[in-house]
């Protein structure tokens, strides 16, 4: 007798071609910021963005178990949640670069790219700025009975935001499904959350008898499991969920952060990207399961970047706007 | 002959809410005890009887929260109106309005929309104090992305807010709350008013007065006393201060040769600055006076009645000063 190895599944039951398409994912989002980084280094990218390396797993295992049609609201970091969500390389680099074949126009830029196709409501530059957004669309949803739910991404930092808190009240009241997705990557721009939190996160969402979990952000397997089960159950018409993804934003608060031991030190930075990094810690998952071997991800890693190195090149020569289109798409 | 009915401004509101919910399904409102108390000034009494608590919805007192939800569910399918009870509440929902629903269509190179109504209520003399008597509307004109309304008269009212309702961006809809009482004509059958074209309330030939909301009977009033001191006043309403009807204005100015403009928000940086600006530009060669602003006094409104009586103009004050420049 043999014995038959099912190769398809992980042992946490993933579906392995669902476990590379995640990683794949993740390393897109890295290399994608990794060359935004660059662009702005070089002059080549007007303004500043704020990069979402450190992060991926929580926008990836988020929106691995969303519809295509649901709908996501996103922050000021928001290229990960975008890309997540499947928006295409090249619009993005365009729109980054303020080029017309970007996702608005090159009306929006880094912090506010919006793609009805893909159920992404908006990148929001006011912190908290989309909660009301994203719970509206969750009102529609329950309203035109369309079977979709919303996520609202938002940071640590906005927990500070009183909307947040007078939408959440109306979603428990009427049973939306909205999830509330806080990134807790411990840091409000420059300070410490430890200096803006008072109390347990979890337990403000508890106080609205919304159910909560605090998960850890750069496991992958965690983040997807959950957030699988909370948009099922939300889904259902459960109401809405909280979920707190701890995770580390591995950069400044935007490109030009460099300086920044003055708010952390070198050494926290460098304990989370040898030890906490959800990449490699995916990658050596794989490699542990035997899923996928180093040569396997090498390849992965290598298309992807030859991608990122073609939408780039797009964006780079593709035109700006003519300046007569300046006062179009203020009316509908 | 068409029906034509005596409807008050609040039953002209109500019977263009109506009307839409009923025509669209999409459409639905919330606020704060809009439903069974239909709003503190009563003007949604009976819609959620035929309507229903999911359309017309009552909110927690949560300002910014459910104009925020307004915005995605906007972006999303629905049409809403949103019921802000008193127009100096503006404060709260101001990034929703200003940062988000005024910007979205924009941000997004053209791709999301969102259709949303804002009611709120202006103007002074209730004996409210300073936080429930001011009229802001002038807030909002200042933003891209939004429309701002604002009806004199129950026919202007129903008509402009069935336009508002079915307009493909946010729209500021700002309602007299000592208006409410006020009847006129409305006619039985479907009619709806376009933004952005003044009526003329009164036609003259000496000086024009332009008037917004609760300053157009002011106006009127004033037409009266100045035809009796033998002037000719022509009053006009832009109806819409944005958008803004500069060319019946201009035109009016011109062939008047002196204005007058008047709105309940405060002068300084105001509706009234920016009309008189327009007619400054548009019609400079023809006046024969410099044009007159008149707007709520430059202090927060106060409590005492011949206290806040001083703050507001009345027909009084707009006689006089018409009179002045005409002399």
């Amino acid at each position: 007798m043999t014995t038959v190895i099912d190769r398809s599944r992980t042992s946490s039951g993933m579906d392995v071609d669902q476990a590379l398409r995640m990683y794949r994912q993740m390393v897109t989002i890295r290399l994608f910021e990794e060359k935004v980084n660059d662009l702005y280094t070089r002059a080549l990218m007007p303004g500043l963005a704020h990069l979402y390396i450190g992060e991926e797993a929580v926008a990836v295992g988020v929106c691995e178990a969303l519809r295509p049609d649901d709908y996501i609201t996103s922050t000021h970091r928001g290229h990960g949640h975008c890309l997540a969500k499947g928006a295409r390389l090249d619009r993005m680099f365009a729109e980054l670069l303020g080029k017309e074949a970007g996702y608005c126009k090159g009306k929006g830029g880094s912090m506010h790219i919006a793609d009805p196709d893909t159920g992404n409501l908006g990148a929001n530059a006011i912190v908290g700025g989309s909660a009301g957004i994203a719970t509206g669309a969750a009102l529609s949803a329950k309203r035109l009975k369309t079977d979709r739910v919303a996520v609202c991404f938002f940071g640590d930092g906005a927990m500070g935001q009183g909307l947040l808190y007078e939408v959440m009240n109306m979603a428990a009241l009427w049973k939306l499904p909205v999830i509330y997705v806080c990134e807790n990557n411990l840091y409000n721009e420059y300070t410490h959350n430890s200096e803006t939190l008072a109390g347990d996160i979890l337990t403000r969402a508890a106080g609205f008898g919304i159910q909560g979990e605090s998960i850890d952000g750069q496991d992958i397997r965690q983040v997807y499991a959950t957030a699988k089960e909370t948009v099922d159950r939300v889904r259902r018409g459960a109401g809405p969920a909280f979920l707190i993804c701890n995770t580390y934003r591995f950069m400044g608060h935007h490109v030009g952060d460099v300086n920044r031991e003055y708010y952390r030190s070198k050494q926290e930075e460098q304990m989370w990207k040898t030890e906490r990094d959800p990449i490699k810690l995916t990658a050596e998952w794989l490699a542990n399961e035997d899923l996928a071997d180093r040569a396997r991800l090498e390849r992965v890693e290598g298309e992807v970047r030859s991608e990122i190195e073609k939408a780039a090149e797009f964006a780079l020569s593709a035109p700006f706007p003519r300046p007569d289109k300046v006062d179009q798409d203020v009316y509908a | 002959m068409p029906e034509v009915r005596e409807l008050t401004l609040g039953e002209a509101v109500r019977e263009a809410l109506a009307e839409e919910m009923r025509r669209d399904p999409r459409v639905f409102m919330c606020g704060e005890d809009i439903a069974e108390a239909g709003t503190v000034f009563k003007v949604l009494g009976g819609l959620v009887e035929e309507f229903g608590t999911e359309r017309v919805l009552d909110t927690p007192i949560s300002e910014a929260g459910f104009t925020g939800m307004a915005v995605g569910a906007a972006m999303t399918g629905m049409r809403p109106v949103v019921d802000i009870m008193f127009g100096d509440f503006s404060t709260l929902v101001m990034d929703q309005m200003v940062n988000q629903a005024a910007k979205i269509h924009y941000m997004s190179g053209g791709k999301w929309k969102v259709p949303m109504v804002m009611r709120a209520t202006l103007g002074a003399t209730r004996r409210s104090a300073a936080q429930h008597s001011q009229s802001l509307h002038a807030w909002f004109c200042h933003i891209p992305g939004l429309k701002v309304v604002l009806p004199s008269t129950p026919y202007d009212a129903k008509g402009l807010m069935k336009t508002a309702i079915r307009d493909d961006n946010p729209v500021v809809f700002f309602e007299d709350k000592m208006m409410y009482k006020m009847k006129g004509p409305v006619p039985a059958e479907e009619y709806t008013i376009p933004f952005g074209v003044a009526d003329v309330k009164r036609a003259g030939t000496d000086i024009t007065i332009v008037a917004t909301s609760s300053m157009v009977q002011v106006a009127l009033g004033a037409a009266k006393l100045l035809e009796e001191s033998g002037i000719s006043a022509e009053v006009i309403d832009p109806r819409t201060v944005w958008p803004l009807d500069e060319k019946t204005i201009v035109e009016s100015a011109k062939k008047t040769s002196r204005a007058i403009v008047v709105d309940e928000g405060y002068g300084r940086y105001g509706v009234t600055a920016e009309i008189a600006s327009v007619i400054a530009e548009g019609a400079f060669f023809s006046l024969e006076a410099p044009v007159k602003r008149m707007g709520a006094m430059h202090v927060p409104i106060p409590f005492s009645p011949p206290l806040e009586d001083a703050t507001v103009p009345t027909e009084q004050t707009v006689f006089e000063a018409a009179k002045a420049l005409c002399g």
